[in-house]
């Protein structure tokens, strides 16, 4: 094994890209569940933003139509998932548990057409100077403007969550929906706009594994990468920031372990294979391992259905 | 008084699929009026504020404010117009801290860190101390309705609306928020009580408007009034006390020897050393302000929490280590707070929950095959003995009002005859009329020769049926003490009276 042959400015510049996909998805499920609704549907929503998003950048040969449409389709998917749960009230696991499956089907159906295309490029954006400090350069300021865009994403949403008077409605909501509609506010209207940007980012997401990540249009390409982002949504406690150590651990380890596995190390392919996903969850384990802490920053009202009464 | 009336409401009238909740209520509020409004559950009461505070519109009639006419569309164009309101149920938020909960039922909050300023001075003001930063889930039901209070204040309302206010308050809480109440009438806000506790609002209020059935049956200074006249006014006919004949208390039945259990709940209070010995014949009322241990109390008596087996003892031998079904057979039952999905399956039906409890000890079930021809006739026995008003056993326990549902819930386990009962808030949201049904068929019950714990907030209802009374106070129970030589004023020490308020202003 030649352990050498692994650059540590490669590996975390690429584990950046690998987690990305998953960081979108969870910061927009993060926003979900912090109004009080489990979508389940991510991986659904994931892939119909990677099909819809390949579809319209091969079609239209700009990578950032791509990016517009897959968060619009992942938001169309999610807006069906609004009309079930909110206005007809429908169960919102089995809802989400349907859209995923729906996602799946409908996106192979899509992109029958599309399988073995090259994407259009996505360039990145070296920041002028910053990219040329050696270390820090490759690996902060060498990126596309989509993984850029992720890490503000972070930094907006905690903001928003912590400071914003619609931020504290939305967490409001999820807490308890029977107090906000007593003192007047639209749940069904504030959970509606959760979901429907839920969606966009997990649409972002998707398109991210397969314009950039892979970039290519195969079916099931997103591969769990949704579950993942629900889980990490769970395990960091609904904190953006323990969402994106989450997600670039996740990223981390996958990389590492396909460079090990070209490295050839002396550990079944099986067992690499899955380590991203086992550390992940351990690591975000201990950090929620103090249970009272963490049941104080879960949505209260997470999956209830709210009925308005009287 | 010749002004202009603060509130004139005109034969307003709201019906809903089946049910008339307002038909033709007037009435006037002048301003610095306290107007107490009076009536059982389903009498109309939360229907006419949820209209006056914008949540429902009715069907027909007038308000005035101010002689302008008034027709809110929401809450928030309510509270435009100086109205307020401080809900039985709190719409707090456990998991923000009180400032948070403060700003978000403002129209314009000012900067977080005025409002804390804010908060300050107007509690500080009327007495009310809170600290802006703590986490709501962390304080008491008292100090919550604080923040309640403040919430309102705040906005400067002209009328503030009270919907059941003491209900989770100790004595001396009362007492601090009645002089709030009355330092902020002196001052020109008008108040509307909503309560169905006689006394205090002869001790409170100006004016009193009776509801019942949705119509407004009498006008009264009550004042004047007895408590007795006004609790007939509220139910149309005359009221019957429980009572019963002199029993002396026979052996020891039930006993909890320094008991200690933590509490599955991340804003629950860990019980603490609790001893206490039930005998046979008699009722123990157990009181407190909510979230002191009560909840868990009943867990471990019940059986769902397992505790050392020593820890509870019936008659001389261990249980602690028995869960529900085991104790059940025994003989030692218990009826939880929670009506809907704790008491009884929601969406099953009364013939279902009847068999949920009732399998061991009415022999419902022969080996694992269940015998619904006898769960049936168990579960129409409890329905006719205690009056539980539904068309049949077979509907569902969510479409029973409270009262009823909580009727048949104390009933199911009367009627397996248990050696001792536990109930915690068995009359909690039941009218008066069927609220003495219960106790009246709980001191039968002890009668006959049971042991029956009673875990209550309602200290009237504890002083009426229990013979020995000990108060819970952070998951600490007191001694327990003769009923017959209480007064409100020990009570309320028992309780942990005011205590923490002490502590809040230094």
């Amino acid at each position: 094994m030649d352990l050498t042959s692994i650059n540590p400015v490669l590996l975390i510049a690429s584990l950046m890209v690998a987690a990305t996909p998953i960081l979108l998805a969870a910061l927009g499920e993060l926003v979900v569940e912090k109004a009080g609704v489990l979508n389940l549907g991510v991986e659904g929503m994931m892939i119909i933003g990677a099909v819809s998003g390949f579809i319209i950048a091969v079609e239209t040969n700009s990578a950032a139509l791509g990016f517009l449409f897959a968060a619009l389709g992942g938001m169309a998917l999610s807006l069906i998932f609004a009309l079930l749960t909110q206005v007809l009230l429908s169960n919102q696991v089995a809802t989400g548990l349907a859209l995923t499956l729906f996602g799946l089907g409908f996106s192979a159906l899509l992109g029958q057409n599309y399988v073995g295309i090259r994407a259009p490029s996505v360039p990145d954006w070296n920041i002028p100077l910053m990219s040329d400090v050696p270390v820090i350069g490759p690996i902060l300021f060498q990126h596309d403007p989509i993984v850029y865009g992720s890490l503000l994403l972070v930094v907006a949403v905690w903001a928003f969550l912590k400071y914003t008077r619609a931020g504290l409605i939305l967490r409001a909501v999820g807490e308890s929906h029977d107090s906000a509609h007593a003192l007047g506010y639209k749940v069904r209207r504030i959970r509606v706009a959760a979901i429907a940007f839920g969606g966009a980012c997990a649409g972002l997401g998707g398109a991210y594994l397969s314009l950039v990540r892979v970039p290519q249009w195969t079916e099931g390409m997103t591969a769990g990468a949704g579950w993942i982002a629900l889980a990490i949504v769970v395990f960091a406690s609904w904190k953006a920031g323990r969402v994106l150590i989450g997600a670039y651990l996740f990223g981390g380890v996958t990389v590492l372990q396909l460079n090990l596995q070209a490295a050839g190390a002396n550990v079944p392919v099986e067992i690499l294979s899955m380590s991203p996903y086992l550390i992940t969850i351990l690591v975000l384990v201990l950090i929620s391992a103090d249970r009272s802490r963490a049941a104080l920053n879960a949505p209260a009202a997470l999956g209830r259905v709210f009925h308005a009464s009287g | 008084m010749g002004a202009t009336p603060l509130l004139e409401i005109e034969g307003l009238t709201k019906t809903y699929p089946g049910v008339v909740a307002n038909e033709d209520v007037s009435l006037t509020i002048q301003p610095s009026e306290v107007h107490a409004l009076l009536g059982e559950n389903g009498a109309g009461k939360s229907t006419l504020v949820k209209i006056i505070y914008g949540l429902v519109r009715p069907d027909r009639g007038t308000m005035r404010l101010n002689g302008a006419p008034f027709a809110p569309a929401s809450p928030s164009a309510a509270r435009q117009s100086g109205i307020a309101m401080v809900f039985q149920h709190f719409s707090l938020f456990e998991a923000l801290n009180v400032a948070e909960n403060v700003s978000i039922g403002m129209e314009t909050p000012p900067p977080t860190r005025e409002l804390a300023h804010r908060i300050r001075e107007v509690s500080e003001t009327y007495g009310l101390p809170l600290d802006p930063h703590r986490l709501v889930g962390d304080l008491s039901a008292g100090e919550r309705q604080r923040v309640e209070i403040i919430r309102c204040l705040l906005q400067n309302p002209r009328l503030l609306i009270m919907d059941e206010p003491t209900s989770v308050l100790t004595p001396q809480e009362v007492e601090i928020l009645f002089s709030t109440l009355r330092q902020l009438s002196a001052d020109g806000t008008a108040i509307l009580y909503i309560s169905h506790k006689l006394e205090e609002i002869r001790t409170l209020c100006d004016e009193a408007t009776i509801l019942r059935r949705g119509r407004v049956v009498a006008n009264c200074n009550p004042r004047e009034q007895t408590a007795r006249e006004m609790a007939e006014l509220m139910v149309g006919s005359a009221l019957q006390s429980p009572g019963r004949s002199n029993v002396t208390p026979g052996a020891p039945l039930l006993e909890l020897k320094g008991l200690s259990a933590k509490s599955s709940s991340p804003f629950g209070s860990e019980l603490k050393s609790v001893s206490l010995e039930a005998r046979r014949g008699e009722v123990l009322g157990i009181g407190g302000v909510a979230g002191n241990g009560q909840d868990e109390l009943l867990a471990v008596l019940s059986g769902e929490q397992r505790v050392e087996p020593d820890a509870i003892q019936f008659g001389g031998a261990p249980i602690g280590h028995l869960g529900p079904n085991a104790r059940r057979n025994l003989g030692v039952l218990a009826a939880p707070e929670e009506r809907l999905g704790h008491a009884a399956a929601p969406e099953m039906s009364l013939t279902e929950n009847a068999m949920l409890t009732g399998s061991v000890r009415m022999g419902l079930s022969k080996s694992g095959f269940l015998n619904w021809g006898q769960a049936r006739a168990f579960a129409e026995d409890v329905i006719q003995a205690f009056d539980v008003r539904t068309p049949g056993a077979g509907n569902a326990a969510r479409s029973l009002s409270g009262g009823n549902l909580q009727k048949f819930v104390i009933g199911r386990e009367i009627k397996q005859s248990p050696q001792v009962l536990v109930v915690n808030q068995p009359t909690w949201g039941v009218d008066a009329s069927a609220a003495a049904a219960i106790r009246q068929a709980l001191l039968d019950l002890a009668e006959g020769g049971a042991a029956v714990i009673v875990i209550s907030q309602d200290l009237d209802e504890l002083l009426e049926i229990s013979d020995r009374f000990a108060a819970l106070n952070e998951g600490r129970l007191s001694a327990f003490r003769e009923t017959s030589e209480l007064t409100m004023d020990t009570i309320g020490l028992m309780m942990g009276g005011a205590h923490d308020m002490e502590v809040a202003h230094t």
